[in-house]
């Protein structure tokens, strides 16, 4: 059942007086629970996709429709994870986690232990009373995770979350976003430039291309988790994304 | 810095501290009797015995009112400057509309308003709380408004989606407390400038009381060892005043700026 639908949807900019399609003809159906990727060469539209999702931005044409209803704004039932870091600095960890009860008018017990209950998830309980900058990167953005998390959204948009990590991180904080995953079922739609990184965790992988950004491709992927990174299947569908994307030099025409 | 300073090594700036306040008393109280003319120079000790003459007169009387003309002055400033400088901040339309006339306001020295406020509030607290408002207000409001508009889009999108739609929750959750730390030195600045109105206001005439209109009538008595004397004692306030607002506000409300600035 799709949880969300975007249809026909076109973006257009306008940089230095000149119309620039940043999207074009957009048509997805995202399924409940379902971990879906983004892929697809800078500038190709992915963070303009999530954000039109997300409500932050609003498409030319088309529309997006969460359970049938036109989005027309952002709201919590749409948590995001942004590519950039975004946690409060004057919040402490604790504080930015406990930002969306706080608004909905939780009472503070209770908000204080929902937000500790998803700071142990994302395992960084012994971390409350930090402020953003006292945190490693990786960090920052687990604890955007619970901040999202914690509204108990129908869906969790990440741009990037790990752009900024190392490789060793970035692998770890994979598996934990699976396990979180596991744990809290939600429909995730996650940006990445990582070919390596869509295949570990994707139900299917979106591959879009630019100028215009358009949709090139969806890919399945339907290996049980945990995923090896380096199996045959893996590899196969590696050499079909990259061929996609038009990275691979010798493209082998699929049937 | 500051924090990985050892004890012995704060001990002995405090002590090099004293030193040099106690240099400058003996250099002072030399000259003074080198020049031998109390008109000229008074010496410490005779300020010390004005200061002990008149330090109940202080307290009780040119204190207060000073105290009191500070107060109207920086309440008034504040409580202009916070919703205008917050609204030019957030809305462009009130940035727009509002914007000629702080600039064609702001570059007027306060103390110029010294007639008018005579005119209009005669010579009474409101008038000097005036010019000290005319002080105080345009530090306040640019840097209320600088601080909502650095604030990074990043901030008010994340709020959005977690919730806070409405701009009444963005403003006080997010732009206030980013705007924070700017605003607080804005109040500083205009604590600085608001005193030098207030002793300027009651020195000319704005007020019949407090700390500025003594030194201007212990002038016209020639008695110069209480003009320095009140001199001191401003200058003193002004120190008080400036490090206990910078304790509590830098050190207790805005802690979670220490490790984004140096
Ligand atoms: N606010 C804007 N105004 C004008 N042009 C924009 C704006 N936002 C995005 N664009 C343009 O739209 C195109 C798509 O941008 P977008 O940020 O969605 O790309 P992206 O796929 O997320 O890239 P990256 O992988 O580098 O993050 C780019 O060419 C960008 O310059
Ligand atoms: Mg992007």
């Amino acid at each position: 059942m799709a949880i969300i639908e975007v249809k026909d949807v076109f973006k257009l900019f306008l940089a230095d007086g000149k119309e620039m399609e940043a999207l074009h003809d957009i048509n997805l159906s995202i399924r409940e629970n379902e971990f879906i990727c983004f892929i697809g060469p800078s500038g190709c539209g992915k963070t303009t996709l999530l954000r039109i999702i997300a409500g932050l931005e609003n498409p030319t044409s088309g529309a997006v429709y969460l359970h049938g209803e036109p989005i027309k704004g952002p709201g919590p039932e749409r948590g995001m994870v942004f590519q950039e870091y975004s946690l409060f600095p004057w919040r402490t960890v604790l504080d930015n986690v406990a930002f969306g009860p706080e608004l909905k008018g939780t009472p503070k017990e209770e908000r204080i232990a929902k937000s500790r209950q998803y700071l142990k998830m994302v395992g960084l309980e012994r971390f409350e009373s930090r402020y953003p900058h006292e945190l490693s990167g990786g960090m920052k953005q687990r604890v955007a995770i619970a901040r999202a998390l914690v509204n108990d959204p129908l869906a969790l948009l990440m741009d990037e979350p790990f752009g900024a990590l190392d490789a060793q991180t970035r692998n770890t904080m994979q598996s934990e976003l699976l396990r979180i995953w596991g744990e809290d079922k939600k429909t995730v739609i996650f940006v990445t430039h990582s070919v390596d990184e869509a295949i570990y965790l994707a139900d299917r992988i979106v591959i879009m291309s630019a100028r215009p950004g358009r949709i090139k491709d969806v890919i399945d992927v339907a290996f049980p988790r945990p995923r090896n990174r380096t199996s045959p299947e893996v590899n196969r569908i590696r050499d079909r994304i990259l061929c996609d994307l038009g990275t691979e030099i010798a493209c082998i025409p699929r049937s | 810095m500051a924090k990985t300073r050892s004890l012995r090594d704060s001990f002995s700036e405090r002590g090099i501290e004293a030193l040099s306040i106690v240099g400058l008393i003996v250099v002072w109280q030399l000259a003074a009797g080198a020049v031998n003319e109390t008109l000229l120079l008074p010496s410490f000790f005779q300020v010390l015995a004005a200061f002990s003459n008149s330090w109940q007169s202080i307290l009780w009387e040119d204190l207060p009112t000073s105290l009191l003309h500070f107060f109207i002055g920086m309440a008034a400033g504040l409580l202009v400057a916070l919703p205008v400088g917050m609204s030019m901040g957030w809305f462009r339309m009130v940035d727009k509309a509002l914007d000629p006339i702080v600039e064609i306001l702001r570059p007027i020295p306060p103390l110029v308003w010294i007639p008018f406020a005579i005119v209009w509030f005669g010579l009474s607290h409101e008038a000097a709380g005036f010019i000290i408002f005319m002080g105080a207000v345009f530090p306040i409001l640019i840097s209320t408004y600088v601080g909502f508009r650095n604030l990074p889009r990043v901030y008010v999108e994340s709020a959005k989606v977690l919730g806070a739609t409405k701009d009444i929750d963005l403003v006080r959750y997010v732009a206030i407390p980013f705007a924070l730390p700017s605003i607080a030195g804005g109040v500083r600045i205009a604590m600085g400038i608001a005193w030098m109105c207030l002793a300027a206001a009651e020195m000319f005439g704005v007020s019949t009381s407090g700390l500025g209109y003594r030194i201007w009538s212990y002038y016209y008595l020639h008695q110069m060892d209480y003009v320095l004397l009140y001199m001191i004692v401003l200058g003193m306030l002004g120190l008080i005043i400036d490090r206990s607002f910078r304790y509590v506000v830098e050190e207790k409300m805005l802690k979670w700026q220490a490790g984004l600035t140096q």
